[in-house]
């Protein structure tokens, strides 16, 4: 990557030109104490771009995600971030506290925390909060508990959050863990939706299946990145294997790639291809 | 019905009622954060960690509001310092720094005797003692504290609720953090003459509690959590009297007999709200829904 323009600042240099990434990690390393989870990683986020991060447990797919939204500070590299870049965050449902008392309201308008200081809602706020909750088809759930609400619907209660802040770039943590097939469906229809309006997304999913093979493009990861590309690209036997550190079957079905995992080994028996130097 | 009025011809009395409301109604209101950000040792731990402050102010002869304010200060702090660090676990670090604090109060008074203001009345409660310099330091800190949490409503509940998009949405975390341990500690300082040390957790635990079995909206859950607080220390505080019981245990127990009528009153739904709420592991359950 060749250096760029504009001044540096606390995120990381400023993007500007137009056909620059939104977000880029170059050459990011993070280590958990004195542990190394990401190493070297180069990942840019174009404009418009819907992008799956996958990797097996431990690979530092959050990590990635949490060094581009700027919360992890890598130990060295840098997170570019074009300048007014505007980042909205789904967490993964299963880190949300159900119990805490709020309405999905409530949890919608978290994303206006800043700018007002009265605690209750303007005019303005209720019409814009409304407007978000109908065009994901949740309007009638304003005023109910986020407890009460299907997996579907919780995940959407979290999208609707972040549009709120009108985002660039949609960044999501594991949007499909522990959800059945028909809710997976659902995320995954409202998430082409999203990117059809022209919002870039990142996820993070370990489903090659059921989410990564369906989207337009993959950054596989383990440690570093393995591979980048559609889906029909990286979800090779050789990527896979260096990926997940297990053998895997590759089929193809109706143009799309089938990956088979026989043994089940990948969960428990993961080798960090890089460890040198760790 | 005179009998009800009769100690409020006592000065020490309308001091009394009125420090222990507002210190009910100040406690339920920080309380809520305490419970929901499952921090309810910490408050327990620093309650017991003010003792220390307020043993050496008592000896030195300095202010013990000085004195305890800048102890309880600096413990919360340092409580808040090491639970952020992953090494140490919180519940360990809270129990070491304010057991000792607290160790060291009992150990300072025993050797240097007791002097000031009672020994017992700071280990349990007292109204004896409380006086016009009690009413002003608790109102002024419930002021401040209600302004703070008003005005602050919004970024407190982004903060409780999902800390890390908070931070990532630039909310400086630590700041949100390091204020709400201040206003805990000064909360458990104006509110220990009337409570006791070893007897505040549950002021900053039960009324909350109460409260979420009885709503959905963090927003009334402040408001009953307050409430419910004032009313008890009034309730306690007066009852307190007529049984010849220290107002500390007195306004504990009613908020206790408040606590279980409610349990049983709402029954399964409430007990189904207020299960496992400063959970952030518990998996969603889907009640009831079509879709």
């Amino acid at each position: 990557m060749t250096p760029t323009r504009g001044r540096p600042t606390e995120a990381g240099e400023v993007l500007t030109a137009a056909h620059e990434p939104l977000l880029a990690l170059e050459r990011v390393t993070c280590a958990y104490g004195s542990s190394r989870v990401l190493t070297d990683v180069d990942l840019a986020v174009m404009p418009g771009q819907f992008t799956g991060i996958v990797g097996p447990s431990g690979s530092g797919k959050s990590t990635a995600l949490r060094a581009l939204l700027g919360v992890v500070r890598p130990v060295s590299g840098t997170v570019q971030r074009r300048a007014g870049l505007r980042v909205g965050y789904v967490p993964q449902v299963e880190t949300v506290n159900w119990n805490f008392p709020v309405t999905v309201g409530d949890c919608v308008l978290m994303a206006r925390t800043t700018g007002r200081r009265l605690p209750w809602r303007s005019p303005a706020e209720r019409r814009d909060v409304a407007d978000v909750l109908d065009r994901l088809g949740i309007a009638d759930l304003a005023d109910r508990h986020i407890r009460q609400l299907s997996g579907g619907q919780q995940q959407r209660v979290f999208v609707a959050r972040a549009l709120l802040g009108h985002p660039d770039v949609l960044l999501m943590d594991e949007p499909t863990s522990g959800v059945d097939v028909s809710t997976r469906h659902e995320i995954l229809h409202l998430l082409e939706e999203l990117h059809r309006d022209g919002l870039a997304i990142v996820l993070t999913t370990h489903d090659l299946n059921g989410m990564a093979a369906h989207l337009p493009h993959l950054v596989c990861l383990n440690n570093t990145v393995i591979g980048t590309g559609r889906p029909i690209d990286v979800l090779t036997v050789d990527v896979l294997e260096r990926t997940y550190g297990a053998r895997m079957e590759v089929l193809t079905h109706a143009g799309m790639p089938v990956v088979l995992d026989h043994a089940h080994t990948h969960d428990a028996t993961v080798v960090p291809l890089r460890q040198a130097g760790a | 019905m005179n009998v009800l009025f009769q100690p409020y011809e006592f000065e020490f009395f309308r001091n009394g009622v009125i420090v222990a409301t507002i210190a009910g109604a100040l406690c339920g209101l920080i309380g809520v954060f305490v419970v929901l950000k499952g921090m309810s040792y910490i408050g327990h731990g620093l309650s017991h960690a003010i003792f220390g402050g307020y043993a050496a102010s008592a000896l030195i002869g300095v202010n013990f509001i000085l004195g305890a304010g800048a102890w309880g200060v600096a413990s919360a702090l340092m409580i808040g310092g090491v639970t952020r660090r992953r090494l140490i676990g919180a519940d360990a670090a809270i129990g070491v720094i304010t057991t000792a604090s607290f160790a060291l109060g009992l150990a300072l008074f025993a050797v240097f005797g007791r002097r000031g203001r009672s020994f017992d009345a700071a280990l349990f409660g007292s109204i004896l003692g409380v006086g016009l310099e009690d009413v002003v330091a608790i109102s002024v800190v419930a002021v401040v504290v209600g302004a703070i949490v008003f005005f602050g409503y919004r970024t407190f509940l982004f903060t409780t609720f999902d800390p890390d998009v908070a931070e990532a949405s630039g909310i400086r975390i630590a700041r949100v953090e390091a204020l709400l341990m201040v206003m805990l500690a000064a909360s458990i300082l104006a509110t220990m003459q009337v409570l006791g040390v070893t007897l505040i957790a549950a002021t900053l635990v039960i009324p909350p509690t109460v409260a979420r079995m009885l709503t959905n909206s963090f927003s009334r859950m402040l408001w009953f959590s307050t409430a419910i607080g004032g009313v008890t220390g009034f309730v306690g505080m007066n009852l307190s009297y007529h049984l010849d019981v220290q107002s500390g245990p007195t306004i504990v127990l009613v908020g206790a007999t408040l606590f279980a009528m409610t349990f049983v009153v709402t029954g399964a739904h409430g007990r189904r709200r207020a299960h496992g709420f400063d959970d952030h592991a518990s998996r969603p359950s889907v009640v009831g829904v079509g879709r």
